[in-house]
């Protein structure tokens, strides 16, 4: 299905319109991987709706990114349950592993690194969540497994494919 | 001997499967409710079980039903409440990823009661395993007549969407909730007029949390007295306990409401780190004010906690051990709150960036006198000034953390420096 065909069905199952932005934000997403104005602006003209409805959305929830992010967002839930069972020394060593601070995307445009607000998974503190995914009762081990386990997914990018590949944004 | 029943699934292989929800005799009280019971007699089945709002508020479920009017122009609406937020809560993920067909028989049959053919569930958008496994159940049950037109062969209509939320904690304040379905920026209404009077759409709308749902079905099957029969008679029945922070075995406990705090903490979660003590514990969720040891013995049901000063709220039970600064805790859950203040209302968008400035300055050893008075006048001026329960849940979890430990709060600003680092 397009992305065009997937809003539309989305948006069957409200009696307005509008009520289908919010699917349709994380459709969109999906596809682009984030959500520039071009993006939100196909959005609104699929619905038929205001363009300014949709950019405040976009701009209010959390989970919509109007910057690019990297191929593997790591989000690491910093709040009191994982906190207590030390989710800072996690993050001091992620920026140290991946030589970015807290906010950050590598060069390479694979990890970006945030802290989040909590995952409602606080039975496995400390977690992250990376794209769809959990990951709990992290310690450094585990991350720097996790870490590795990630840059296997890609094709070996050789020092010829580095010099090309594009940082987010660039 | 009290026997779980909200999470006799969630163990079982597959059991997010509809094969597996029926062998376990899922969908029976659906067909009961249909064949024997008339709306009226839910509502009524309800009100007499005494069943109380998991969500937080505590508020009676059966009530709640009964304000919605039995003759409207409009479609009536049933909205589950999924957008499980508050720092230390995560029963509804368990019971959505592992056990999602318990929810949608209790949406069924309470749909039924207040008369709704439509319902949505608010998922929030991080739960991606707990919507895949709602949207296959809901597939799974139209396929075999339990959702969908004229069920089990009855008059009732009722179909369930799934709505994915996007990361905003206000969401799971229930007329924020409302907007963000209508596809607004969340930020909660003036009430009254209260959602089952003028809700999703200004048409009739029934909010109600995921484990309130699933209770639904078990008090259809096993009546109104048993449920009545667990726990203290004014807010009884089985109770999902979520337990984390610095305790052994931290996790999803399902106990009888009303059974002591303590002996949640140090039987059912194993009790401290090796080597260390209790020193505190929040009872339901950051929003809920913090527990000092002493105080452990305290029942947790509603009214019991009331009655300490503090909330079960969603039973998000956080421990903290004594190797934890408390200035520390407090500053976080401020942070979040801040974080999350929608910015409709002033006291709450502009105290809480306040109160955490004041609160990383005495942390960092940079207090300096007069910041304990500082604190105390901007929990008054956010208390009971803003439109929805957000800024209280903050000035109310500040307060007690600044009547509890205000010694710690002292020591940092009198020694200049935090006395656990």
């Amino acid at each position: 299905m397009t992305m065009r065909e997937k809003i539309e069905q989305a948006a069957g199952r409200y009696p307005d319109q509008r009520s289908a932005i919010m699917p349709a934000l994380l459709i969109a997403q999906r596809e682009h991987g984030h959500l520039p104005g071009a993006v939100l602006e196909e959005v609104a003209e699929i619905l038929g709706v205001e363009r300014i409805w949709v950019y405040e959305l976009a701009t209010f929830y959390t989970l919509f990114h109007t910057e690019p992010v990297g191929k593997f967002h790591l989000q690491l839930c910093d709040n009191v349950s994982c906190m207590l069972r030390r989710s800072e020394d996690l993050l001091t060593h992620l920026e140290e592993v991946l030589g970015i601070k807290k906010g950050g995307t590598t060069p390479d445009g694979l990890f970006t690194l945030s802290t989040v607000e909590c995952l409602g998974a606080c039975e496995m503190a400390p977690v992250m969540q990376v794209g769809d995914d959990y990951h709990g009762t992290l310690d450094i081990e585990r991350i720097d497994a996790l870490i590795a386990r990630l840059r296997a997914t890609v094709p070996d990018t050789t020092g010829a494919d580095l010099a090309a590949a594009e940082p987010p944004g660039g | 001997m009290f026997e779980p029943v909200l999470l006799k699934n969630v163990n079982v292989p597959e059991g997010h499967l509809l094969s597996s929800y029926e062998a376990g005799g899922g969908y029976r009280a659906l067909g009961k409710a249909l064949r024997e019971n008339t709306p009226d007699e839910i509502i009524e089945l309800i009100k007499r079980s005494n069943l109380r709002g998991r969500g937080g508020a505590g508020f009676p479920t059966g009530m709640k039903w009964s304000f919605v009017p039995k003759r409207a122009d409009k479609p009536k609406y049933l909205c589950c409440n999924a957008d499980e937020g508050e720092p230390g809560t995560f029963k509804d993920r368990i019971i959505m990823e592992r056990d999602p067909h318990q929810l949608i028989e209790g949406m069924a049959i309470s749909a039924y009661a207040i008369g709704a053919e439509v319902a949505y569930v608010y998922v929030r958008g991080e739960y991606v395993l707990a919507i895949r496994r709602l949207e296959q159940a809901i597939e799974e049950a139209k396929a075999k007549g339990y959702l969908g037109a004229r069920i089990l062969g009855s008059d009732f209509n009722f179909v369930v969407h799934v709505h994915c939320g996007a990361g905003a904690y206000i969401c799971g304040e229930e007329t924020a909730m409302l907007d963000s379905l209508e596809g607004k920026r969340a930020q909660p209404r003036l009430k009254p007029p209260f959602p089952a009077v003028a809700g999703l759409y200004a048409s009739p709308t029934v909010i109600n949390n995921v484990e309130t749902l699933v209770c639904v079905p078990h008090i259809v099957a096993r009546g109104a007295d048993w449920f009545r029969g667990i726990g203290p008679e004014k807010s009884p029945g089985p109770k999902l306990y979520c337990v984390s922070g610095q305790v052994r075995k931290p996790g999803l406990y399902e106990l009888p409401m009303g059974i002591p705090l303590r002996e949640l903490v140090e039987d059912h979660a194993g009790g401290p780190l090796p080597e260390r003590k209790i020193k505190a514990v929040i009872p339901g969720g950051v929003s809920a004010p913090v527990i000092p040891e002493q105080g452990l013995d305290v029942g947790m049901d509603f009214d019991s906690l009331a009655a300490a000063g503090t909330m079960l709220g969603s039973a998000g039970v956080i421990v903290v051990d004594d190797t934890t600064c408390m200035v520390k805790v407090a500053t976080r859950i401020i942070e979040f709150f801040h974080h999350e203040s929608c910015g409709k209302c002033t006291p709450c968008r502009e105290g809480l960036n306040w109160v955490v400035k004041v609160l990383r300055r005495i942390e960092a050893g940079e207090g300096e006198a007069g910041d304990m008075e500082q604190l105390d006048m901007l929990c008054k001026g956010i208390f009971g000034n803003t439109f929805c329960a957000l800024g209280d849940g903050a000035a109310m979890g500040l307060r007690a953390a600044l009547a509890h430990f205000r010694e710690e709060f002292v020591a940092h600003i009198e020694e200049r420096r935090c006395p656990f680092h």
